[in-house]
């Protein structure tokens, strides 16, 4: 069989070529990882590398010895995290069902003024004049909670593209037949029938706000209300302005060691590690769900 | 009369579908601030700004901060912009076809689940994340490639952080690392969707399986690719923050290849008296991402209905 000898050929191909890409993908991450792990000494001496001489856990013991900053920054992460996520599912649910309603009279002017959005943006200036200057939202929970995260067009129109496929008009129909309104048939059937679609969604918004910077980058300058990824920020900035002299604030006490910086970068992962496997699982299903436009 | 029944039965409809439109109200109040207020904002580009009189208030000034933006920085922030976008467009592009193809004829159900989770990751890793992770590689003093690689071979240590030349190849980089794994589930579903038949006839005929890849799989990914490459070009005013502001660590020395529109409103924007032509870039940005998206999407109808967002 020559045709069985080439494909095995051609697997084994295949296998070293991907390989080498995994690693490629693996390990720029693990080398963060083995730096958090690294005597600081070492560190210090020899770089960062893949095979330290000496290990050491400073970092961690650092985070311990700091947990209330450390950990308070990174409590702030999750309330912010857990809260925008629900608030931003309940909008976006009761947004989509009224929309998915072909005889809602109006629904081609909502479903256009939802997508609008994402055809034309003021963009930051704007924005950034009027979340300081009306809502005064500076170095509040809100800073973070409020600015872009809350309501994208792509996720209204993602779940109410769900709905119109999943749940045939004739159910609403029968429903309203036995007399149940608008809002019985979306807390009985709506949400329930939906289910899919409020786990993808939910994934891709408390990524967001997991991993959100920008927000905090604007917003936030009291070091007690940085999130974890905001405090991961500052101290880049503190290191890069004490290494040009610009500045004299930061004084060289405030700045934690490279080992201790590589473990709080590490401890702001942990979540995303934990809950990779759902993430893969319901990205593929929300890119079969359309997603390409995102 | 006939209009007249018309217009009392929408009312009627209007009536019954009231819980409806109360519960659509959050999401509209939010939109209207979030997206439709700073729309409105723009007009701030054209005005004389400062803190009293806020967005809509001040004195009109005509086009002038557009005239400070275009002697000054504007070549070099849109020329970075549309290169770089260019650049991650052509090398996403083959990179992503190449590994989906690769990834769909493994047979090893879960070898290829492994592939799969490992080229996605990146993806999920926060851009602040991603700088450390750079950092890591690049730091002149600590760094791994300074501090084992080019000391291994005897080399200068090299000040990534403050030579331009690098930066295009480093970027053009990381954001390949970063966004591979996205762009390969939309080509694997690509893949996903080919006829089955295709390739079996295509082996009884003893097509090898370059052929097959060459005349089968990439000529029905072609849909795909082009709408994945229009809606590229419709956003090729904007950058990635994260990507020109964080992994470069918001270097002074590096702006010449790193600054792009997005960087250049915000830093402008911090700066003193930078506003107005950090507003000005800000609109410039929105009209021109306006057209091409709207350009686009048009093509992309043309190609794939349901590709299309509108």
């Amino acid at each position: 069989m020559i045709q069985s000898k080439s494909y095995q050929r051609y697997q084994r191909l295949l296998h070293i070529l991907l390989t080498v890409i995994t690693l490629i993908m693996v390990l720029p991450i693990l080398l963060l990882f083995m730096a958090s792990v690294t005597d600081e000494k070492v560190l210090i001496a020899q770089g960062y590398s893949y095979f330290p001489s000496k290990f050491g856990l400073e970092g961690y013991s650092y985070i311990m010895s700091n947990a209330s900053t450390i950990f308070r920054s990174y409590g702030l992460t999750l309330l912010v995290t857990a809260v925008g996520t629900v608030v931003s599912l309940v909008i976006t649910m009761l947004m989509a069902f009224p929309l998915s309603i072909r005889r809602l009279p109006g629904r081609t002017f909502f479903s256009f003024f939802v997508l609008f959005t994402m055809l034309f943006s003021g963009g930051l200036v704007p924005s950034y004049i009027m979340w300081t200057g009306w809502f005064n939202i500076r170095n509040s929970v809100f800073a973070y909670l409020m600015p872009n995260l809350l309501a994208s067009a792509m996720n209204i129109i993602l779940m109410r593209t769900y709905y119109t496929a999943s749940i045939p008009e004739a159910l609403y129909e029968a429903a309203q037949i036995d007399g149940a309104g608008y809002l019985t048939i979306f807390t009985k059937l709506v949400v329930p029938l939906g289910k899919p679609i409020v786990v993808t969604i939910s994934l891709f918004t408390g990524l967001n706000y997991w991993n959100d910077w920008t927000n905090g980058l604007y917003y936030v300058n009291d070091a007690r209300k940085y999130t974890i990824q905001v405090l991961l920020n500052k101290m880049i900035e503190n290191i890069n302005a004490l290494q040009s002299g610009a500045s004299s604030v930061g004084s060289a006490g405030n700045i934690p060691s490279i080992s201790v910086r590589m473990a709080i970068a590490f401890i702001a992962l942990i979540p995303i590690l934990i809950l990779y496997p759902f993430l893969q699982k319901y990205f593929e299903k929300g890119i079969m769900l359309g997603a390409v436009k995102g | 009369m006939q209009k007249k029944t018309n217009r009392k039965t929408n009312m009627q409809m209007i009536r019954k579908c009231m819980p409806l439109y109360i519960m659509m109200l959050p999401c509209i109040v939010y939109l209207i601030i979030n997206n439709y207020i700073p729309m409105a904002g723009i007009v701030v580009a054209f005005k004389k700004y400062n803190v009293k009189t806020g967005l809509f208030g001040g004195q009109w000034i005509g086009l002038s901060n557009f005239e400070y933006l275009f002697k000054q920085d504007a070549f070099l922030i849109i020329r970075n912009t549309f290169l770089y976008n260019i650049a991650f467009i052509i090398i996403n592009l083959i990179l992503g076809v190449a590994v989906a193809i690769m990834i769909s004829d493994i047979t090893g159900k879960f070898s290829r689940k492994i592939y799969q989770s490992a080229i996605l990751f990146p993806f999920v890793v926060s851009w602040v994340i991603v700088s450390y992770i750079v950092y890591a590689f690049l730091s002149v003093e600590n760094g791994m490639i300074n501090n084992s690689i080019l000391d291994f071979f005897g080399s200068p240590p090299v000040e990534w952080y403050s030579e331009t030349k690098y930066w295009p190849f480093i970027l053009v980089l990381v954001n390949a690392w970063k966004s591979l794994g996205y762009g390969c589930l939309l080509y694997i579903a690509a893949i996903a969707g080919i006829d089955k038949e295709m390739y079996e006839s295509a082996q009884l005929d003893g097509a090898s399986k370059w052929k097959q890849i060459w005349y089968i799989t990439i000529p029905n990914m072609i849909p795909t690719m082009i709408t994945v490459v229009l809606l590229q070009i419709g956003r090729i005013f904007y950058s990635d923050f994260g990507l020109f502001y964080q992994v470069p660590q918001n270097s002074g020395a590096l702006y010449p290849v790193t600054n792009t529109i997005d960087t250049y409103v915000y830093r402008a924007m911090m700066s003193a008296g930078g506003i107005g032509r950090s507003a000005a870039a800000c609109v410039f940005q929105s009209f021109m991402g306006f057209i091409f998206i709207m350009l686009a999407n048009f093509i992309v109808r043309k190609v794939d209905r349901d590709s299309a967002l509108f």
